[in-house]
């Protein structure tokens, strides 16, 4: 007679990596850990009184818009990709991307409560309720969150982490780059690096799986990754429109659109879709976003803030112990 | 032209890079222990990702340093490409400029993730560019091995 083992449960071992990547991005997101409460929000309230009513109305209902990606990434997002974990290390990863977009979605209530009056506030996730374009948002990537396919879950996921916010994180770098609600623009600062670690590391695990399938389901899922992605911007346009065609900011919004979905493809491994012409990003936004990524200037021509003229100095072997 | 010597984790985002480039090239080992036995031997371009988003110290891959504590592997490089993302902010990319201040050589490029078509073109024009400047000047302090 057999002893039936149909499970066993096992704990997971950090001493027994079999993805080095697990232990590496783990390290990242546990070092890069942070609070709102860390942010000095309340700096910003005399530059929140120096905006127009419509313009807080607009930062107010691009946050709550934020905060519904947020929500959905942390409870059901994240959470549909662990059952599909290749490691147990990967788990534990995900749980913590799962918790910190569940901290990202609170620290735009942080915002809120230092800069609104509860009825504005009230008001703003009313809208986020009543906008079609923002609910379409969530109704399409939900629906495959909760489908059969894992590959699938992982492409919406990551065209959530690394495009879908892009039309919300424009605006808070657009008031920095006017010297405005700088210390929100902190905040969302940490909350854009977080979703370039989120975005690789699904991306990656995307990856490792993809390239296990055969020629032609490839191309298949190549083939419905193209698709979600534009499916996503068209209305990704309208919701952009929607909001931002008041203050005039539209054509600008959607060359950081093309720029992220871009930015999105690559992490599945795929080719960029979008032509430079249509990803030149206003600079203000980028030098915003980091200071030194517009300097990709020709270093023969010796412009550019950051040229430095090269400095002296002999070499010893200590200097490559660093 | 010059040869490209690249760490690519095995993400492989910078080996897709380095792949469409279409150039010879060299793939530094992924296990730290297998790196003291790898050596360059022709002028190299040398192609890195920037790990972490937070402190300098550990933006530079340890494989690429274990590669660049061999001094005639660090003798050969002529010019440094580093991949990294927007989003990590002033820290973009930074390994790339640690590594071209460390060397004394050009940053000629950052690339995000695995660069698009328009940088593939780039990179090309400016290692010609490079080439050109190395094969007109050949007394060019910073070129000379």
């Amino acid at each position: 007679m057999s002893i039936k083992q149909s499970f066993i449960a096992r704990p997971v071992n950090w001493n027994k990596i079999e993805d080095p990547i697990d232990l590496d991005v783990w390290n990242r997101l546990t070092s890069n850990f942070w609070l709102p409460e860390k942010v000095p929000l309340s700096n910003d309230v005399q530059s929140w009184g120096t905006l127009k009513p419509h313009e807080r109305v607009l930062t107010m209902r691009v946050f709550t818009g934020l905060t519904l990606l947020d929500t959905i990434q942390g409870t059901v997002g994240a959470a549909s990709l662990l059952p599909d974990a290749r490691t147990q290390h990967e788990e534990a990863v995900i749980t913590n991307i799962a918790f910190m977009e569940s901290v990202h979605a609170k620290s735009y209530s942080s915002v809120f409560s230092t800069l609104c009056l509860t009825n504005e506030i009230e008001e703003a996730f009313r809208w986020s309720e009543e906008n079609p374009y923002l609910q379409k948002k969530a109704e399409i990537v939900l629906s495959y969150y909760n489908g059969e396919d894992p590959l699938k879950r992982k492409v919406a996921s990551t065209l959530l982490e690394s495009f879908l916010f892009y039309s919300g994180f424009y605006l808070p770098m657009y008031w920095s780059s006017r010297a405005k609600l700088t210390n929100t623009a902190d905040l969302i600062r940490l909350i854009i690096r977080d979703e370039a670690i989120h975005g690789y590391y699904i991306g990656y695990k995307f990856q490792q799986a993809f390239n296990e399938e055969s020629k032609d389901r490839q191309e298949d899922i190549r083939g419905y990754a193209y698709d979600l992605l534009l499916e996503l911007y068209e209305n990704e346009i309208k919701y952009t429109a929607d909001l931002y065609d008041e203050i005039g900011l539209t054509e600008d919004v959607k060359k950081f659109l093309h720029y992220n979905a871009n930015k999105a493809l690559m992490n599945l491994g795929f080719d960029a879709l979008f032509p430079k012409d249509d990803c030149d990003v206003n600079p203000a936004i980028l030098a915003a976003l980091s200071p030194n990524a517009d300097e990709n200037h020709d270093f023969f021509s010796g412009s550019g803030s950051s040229y430095v003229i090269g400095k002296h100095e002999a070499t010893t072997d200590d200097d490559w112990d660093f | 032209m010059f040869d490209i010597v690249y760490f690519s984790s095995t993400s492989e985002n910078t080996k897709r890079f380095v792949d469409k480039l279409g150039l010879v090239s060299r793939r530094i080992p992924l296990l730290t222990k297998d790196v003291e036995g790898f050596h360059i031997s022709t002028p190299s371009v040398l192609v890195l990702p920037t790990y972490g988003g937070g402190e300098d110290k550990r933006a530079v891959p340890i494989q690429v340093i274990k590669f660049l504590n061999d001094p005639v592997n660090r003798s050969l490089i002529v010019g440094v490409i580093a991949t990294g993302n927007t989003n990590f902010g002033t820290t973009y990319a930074v390994a790339g400029d640690i590594v071209s201040a460390k060397l004394q050589v050009p940053l000629l490029y950052r690339v995000e993730i695995l660069g698009t078509p328009n940088d593939i073109f780039e990179v090309k024009e400016r290692l010609q560019k490079l080439w050109d400047l190395q094969q007109n000047s050949h007394q060019s302090p910073a070129f000379s091995s």
